[in-house]
């Protein structure tokens, strides 16, 4: 096995750990404090079902950020979706034989690479051209903006400018999941495209990537209103009510 | 007027440029330690404050989810930047949400995160300095908590929660805020943020009662520590004087009469509002609480009835069941506590009140929804009633009501600008900056619709509005209590005829 693919087997499992064990110990510990008071933003569904449903229209269709603010709607919700579709296409790369839905999709999985670049440029232009958003950007909000933009032109490079031989690729990613290595094609955009998404998936749970799983457990979101109707104590608040009894 | 510009009202809300440092200057006066230690915070500005700042930070984070997950995944988006009113009235880059989060959120990174630790500079991550701290005071009293923010983030992250997590970490290092604190202080003492004595309370309520006589010749009755009525009233401590709070007073007195039911205030919960929320500290919060639990066991009532207050009202809904209950011992057929708005609605719905809405035709009315009742609380029990219930109660006794525009209604509306434990004087300037947008959506249904007077259900918004309303052109008197037009419309069923009245 050349250097080059003992470099990326090793820096993939790196990333995988890294990735997981980080986002376990940060669900973990969201999970584990306690949220002491009542305090969904209102108005708040009565009922688990109606938390849930809110939930789901937040995730599915940002529904806040669409109250919010059209433009940042429009770009992110170009972005993240065309980012769903382009995971889901690249599940081609995992899996043998490819599961059926996933071939259905392929031909939208095109244009969702373009819809998540415009997404992209979309929010990295408000940064630059809006002064609220430019006042509140740090260095390491432009670094995700292009780390992302990098994986993204990366992998369009492979499929309009030097292709990438797919069959050794997916041979090399099967080769990942089932623990025997095989020999990565070297191509310099596959390369990149690589060591971009390894990178990513080392960030994501120290960054603000963890959007993702936090908006789940934001307590302004996801609690039922029902304050009157059940008494809601965290354990820490019941040990001061039981030192002073 | 004013040391300082009032702002001008727009034809629309105008999103201004961010400017930085602006209101930089604007602090509330200090704490001394005569208003700390009653609360448990160190009287000045402890040796090892850094040290013990980050400890408390790092307690809280632990107690409290939306702290840890809120200061974790802002994605600075920018969604919140234009939906502060403090914002929008000051043009203070750190009066944008999500900058104010980013005061605390900056030294959160750098001793707790791996990337503020090792790489500080590219995630803005900074040491706790006494300049931060500076900071910290000046822009953490310029948020009223008022959760506007959190409606429009994709997360929910409410800065309120951020505002009283700062404020809890600044008093356990001794640096407290004066108006909030030497309150607190006063409702362990004496009962109420006023500092009303039972003598003083009980000569204002007999005082009442031989007013509304006067009035309308019938003998309604404001009652002080009764044993054995069926409801506890619990009311802001304007309601007894402070004008037009008094007239809200009068008016829940009328209802109950009219609804047959005895009832009583208590000089022990003589207050209903809870400043122990503002400053973010569940001990102190959960200390006033209590003084409802106990008073409604001492008096042996049967239900707790609340009047017109937005955060007492929060904390009420919220958190009363939380930091007081269990209430088994009052009667389960009614939600403790309830909303004199809930209680009044309610009477209306059974057809139990009359009206004569002419008494109110003097006033074109809008009503101004109290931002802790519209985003932290329900009445009622369906999703929104906090919106619908108070609009039929007013409407019931006006003939001429009006809403404001969409986006500075119901969950989209806006702070009087005085929320949060800023109705403090030594702040006026932030709080009549804070008021623009309201006081913009105001002039509108007042240009549109002739509307002359503005309702409003929170002791806070009553009082801030009379203050601010004359540095925009309109009068102290054109903000009115919800239940001020039940009192001027009700008929009491026991009234002498008029005719009569007027011949004899
Ligand atoms: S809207 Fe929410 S995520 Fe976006 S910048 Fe504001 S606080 Fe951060
Ligand atoms: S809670 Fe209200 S006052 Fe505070 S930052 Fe948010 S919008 Fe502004």
């Amino acid at each position: 096995m050349s250097i080059v693919t003992t470099l990326y087997v090793v820096l993939f499992y790196a990333a995988t750990v890294i990735l997981v064990g980080g986002l376990v110990m940060r669900i973990k510990k969201y999970a584990q404090t306690p949220a002491p008071l009542k305090i969904p933003t209102m108005p708040a569904p009565l009922t688990e079902t109606g938390v849930a449903m809110r939930m789901f229209r937040e995730v599915a269709f940002f529904e806040s950020l669409f109250k919010s603010n059209k433009w940042i709607w429009i770009f992110g919700y170009l972005f993240h979706f065309g980012m769903l579709l382009v995971l889901l296409r690249h599940l081609r790369y995992f899996t043998e034989p490819v599961w059926f839905w996933v071939e259905w999709i392929q031909p939208f999985g095109k244009y969702a690479a373009f819809a998540m670049l415009a997404g992209l440029l979309g929010l990295w232009a408000r940064r630059f051209l809006v002064a609220r958003v430019r006042y509140i950007t740090t260095p390491s909000d432009h670094l995700m903006l292009a780390l992302l933009v990098g994986i993204v032109l990366s992998g369009l490079g492979m499929k309009y400018i030097a292709h990438t031989d797919i069959i050794s690729l997916k041979a090399f990613a099967l080769g990942l999941l089932h623990f025997s290595p095989q020999p990565l094609p070297e191509d310099a955009f596959l390369l990149v495209h690589l060591a971009l998404v390894a990178t990513l998936m080392i960030v994501f749970p120290i960054s603000k990537l963890l959007h993702a799983p936090g908006v789940f457990f934001s307590p302004t979101r996801n609690q039922v209103d029902n304050a009157r109707e059940k008494r809601h104590i965290a354990p820490w608040a019941q040990q001061l009510e039981a030192g002073e009894r | 007027m004013a040391d300082f510009d009032v702002p001008e009202i727009k034809e629309y809300i105008e999103v201004p440029e961010p400017r930085v440092g602006v209101t930089a200057h604007i602090a509330p006066f200090k704490s001394q330690e005569k208003f700390q230690e009653p609360l448990g915070f160190p009287g000045e500005l402890v040796d090892n404050w850094q040290e013990k700042a980050i400890e408390k930070m790092g307690d809280l984070l632990g107690k409290y989810r939306s702290l840890q997950v809120f200061l974790d995944i802002c994605v600075h988006c920018g969604a919140c930047t234009d939906k502060c009113h403090y914002f929008l009235g000051t043009e203070d880059a750190n009066n944008m949400p999500v900058a104010r989060q980013e005061l605390l959120r900056k030294v959160y990174r750098r001793y707790f995160t791996f990337a503020g630790k090792y790489f500080p500079k590219l995630v803005g991550a900074i040491d706790l300095t006494e300049d931060v701290l500076d900071q910290w005071y000046s822009y953490f009293h310029q948020c009223s908590q008022c959760r506007r923010c959190s409606v429009f983030c994709p997360y929910g992250i409410d800065t309120a929660e951020i505002s009283m997590a700062a404020r809890e970490i600044m008093d356990s290092v001794g640096v407290g805020q004066k108006y909030c604190n030497e309150i607190i202080g006063k409702v362990f003492v004496i009962g109420n943020n006023l500092g009303l004595p039972e003598p003083a309370l009980a000569d204002t309520l007999e005082g009442l009662e031989e007013e509304v006589e006067e009035d309308t010749g019938v003998k309604v009755r404001y009652p002080l520590d009764e044993k054995g009525a069926d409801i506890l009233l619990v009311t802001p401590s304007a309601d007894f004087f402070a004008e037009p709070h008094v007239d809200g007073l009068i008016g829940y007195g009328k209802v109950f009469h009219e609804a047959g039911v005895s009832w009583t205030l208590s000089s022990k919960a003589s207050e209903a509002a809870n400043f122990g929320m503002f400053i973010g500290s569940y001990e102190n919060m959960r200390r006033i609480a209590l003084r409802i639990r106990e008073a409604a066991l001492e008096l042996g009532v049967k239900r707790i009835v609340f009047g017109e207050c937005g955060h007492a009202w929060r904390v009420a809904y919220s958190f009363l069941n939380t930091l007081a209950g269990p209430f088994d011992f009052l009667d389960p057929n009614y939600p403790v506590p309830q909303h004199i708005c809930e209680f009044t609605y309610n009477l209306i719905q059974e057809g139990k009140l009359k009206f004569d809405k002419s008494e109110n035709d003097h006033m074109r009315l809008t009503f101004h929804d109290s931002c802790n009742v519209a985003r932290a609380s329900r009445m009622g029990n369906f999703e929104g009633g906090q919106f619908v219930i108070p609009r039929e109660v007013i409407k019931a006794c006006c003939n001429h009501y009006f809403d404001m525009e969409e986006d500075t209604t119901e969950e989209a509306t806006f702070c009087c600008g005085g929320g949060g434990g800023l109705l403090t004087d030594d702040i006026m300037e932030i709080r009549v900056k804070g008021a623009l947008p309201r006081m913009q959506a105001l002039k509108h249904v007042v240009e549109e619709n002739g509307v002359t007077h503005m309702a409003a259900i929170c002791a806070i918004c009553k009082s801030q509005f009379s203050k601010v309303m004359p540095y925009y052109g309109f009068t102290m008197d054109q903000i009115v209590s919800v239940h001020q037009l039940v009192s001027n419309a009700i008929i009491l069923s026991d009234a002498p005829a008029e005719q009569e009245a007027a011949e004899g």
